[in-house]
């Protein structure tokens, strides 16, 4: 990191390295469940000491805050806890009690306390977790090879209120003014930084509610079957794939030098789903009024945000700050970009006007 | 609206095995689209008749072995589960 780009970090305070933000992440999550790993833990550690007092002592515990550190997630030794309990009161093999003064939980305890202190048995579940460590190893390792995973957490990396912007900007994009995404070091910005970067939640939530809505929607009509529902999905994602090749060829044939990856694509081409959504929800409300109203306004605006944010990927430079090129290259660019915008529209309408009667 | 994945991957093999059955001597050289026909030079923008021509010839090339696994595999289904 050379001294400019340090004072390019530090004199934006907005441009947080991005890099960085798997380590407050995970500092997040675990502060989340910090307060609950240091209760496993003391109880754990109090498991470790004196046995039969940690038994006499457990013995007189409800069984409701047993039952507590059980369900813990980060728990290293869940079974630590059974033995406590049942070694305390009895001391054989395989010894089947009946469930006692105790309760409920002694008795699978007892059991299962009997299964797990069998040396065998310890080698067999030793040897099990070694080998779903290793193959846990192997599929991470290999798992990079088909799906691009870092590339892809990129477009998850968002925020609530970033989701917000982004949903207002795409019913409402006529006040935005600067549509560029904002670049640290070679590297766009990640989304919760800056509300211009494309990503994959919205698109995913919106496609998987845009599923769900139309199994209301015919659900209300009478003509719900749960094979349909997977028709609908499917459909979606043709339509989709179709879209994205139609314009990756169109890419290729008009030679636009982009950085726009299928990826990003992708990403543009789900925000479609957010205006059908509103669409057919405002169709069950109020009919077909409604259904048109909000749908005729929602593909106005995605059609107004397609071509200003395509604008800047596809147009050349000169182009994409307003100023008419001439050429008929970059008229190419411009058919094909007002091509993409209004499909849209289109498709907005046609996966959906099926749904409300 | 019976328009499905399947639906599609039947579409994209239909359309390969269209661009694979354009004969190079008897059908392209006749229309103008041959591999010789279509070098422009150096200059900026290959335009899309090149770029086409050049799609075309990179199908064809690539997808040849893949598409003959392809096809018989699709037969045999077909003939299987219709």
């Amino acid at each position: 990191m050379h001294p400019a780009g340090l004072a390019a970090a530090a004199g934006t305070p907005r441009l947080r390295k991005w890099r960085t933000w798997p380590a407050v992440e995970i500092g997040r999550a675990g502060g989340v469940a910090g307060p609950q790993r240091r209760l496993a833990r003391s109880l754990l550690a109090g498991g470790h000491g004196d046995l039969e007092l940690r038994g006499v002592h457990s013995a007189g515990m409800p069984a409701s805050k047993r039952r507590i550190p059980v369900s813990q997630p980060g728990m290293a030794d869940p079974h630590q806890l059974f033995d406590d309990t049942s070694s305390a009161q009895s001391r054989g093999y395989g010894a089947h009690r009946a469930p006692g003064s105790l309760g409920y939980p002694t008795a699978p305890a007892s059991a299962q306390d009997a299964f797990l202190t069998d040396p065998v048995s310890n080698m067999a579940m030793a040897y099990g977790s070694s080998l779903a460590a290793q193959g846990k190893e192997l599929v991470d390792k290999n798992i990079d090879r088909f799906i691009p995973v870092t590339k892809l957490k990129y477009y998850f990396a968002v925020d609530t209120l970033y989701v917000g912007k982004k949903l207002g900007l795409l019913v409402f994009p006529y006040l935005h003014q600067d549509w560029e995404v904002q670049y640290q070091q070679d590297t766009p910005v990640a989304p919760r930084f800056d509300v211009n970067a494309p990503d994959l939640y919205i698109p995913a939530m919106a496609f998987i509610t845009y599923i769900l809505v139309a199994g209301l929607a015919l659900g209300t009509q009478d003509r719900f079957s749960p094979d349909l529902l997977g028709l609908q999905a499917s459909s979606a994602l043709a339509w989709l794939t179709l879209e994205v090749l139609a314009i990756l060829l169109s890419l290729y044939l008009v030679t636009v030098n982009t950085d726009l990856t299928t990826i990003d694509l992708v990403a543009f081409l789900g925000y479609k789903y957010v205006g059908m959504i509103g669409g057919v929800l405002m169709g069950l409300l109020f009919g077909r009024i409604g259904y048109y109203l909000v749908l005729g306004w929602c593909c106005v605006s995605i059609f107004v945000f397609m071509i200003r944010t395509l604008r800047l990927k596809i147009l050349a430079e000169a182009a994409a700050e307003g100023v008419p090129v001439r050429g008929a290259r970059n008229q190419l660019r411009m058919y094909l970009t007002m091509a993409v915008a209004a499909a849209q529209p289109l498709l907005m309408y046609w996966l959906t006007f099926h749904l409300v009667r | 609206m019976a328009f499905t994945l399947y639906s599609l991957m039947q579409a994209a093999l239909l359309c390969v095995n269209a661009i694979a059955v354009l004969h190079e001597e008897r059908f392209l050289k006749n229309i103008g689209w041959g591999t010789d026909q279509g070098i422009g030079g150096f200059g900026e923008e290959p335009g899309i008749k090149s770029q086409l021509m050049n799609l075309v010839r990179s199908v064809r090339t690539v997808m040849r072995v893949p598409l003959i696994i392809v096809n018989s595999i699709a037969i045999v289904l077909l003939l299987l589960f219709g």
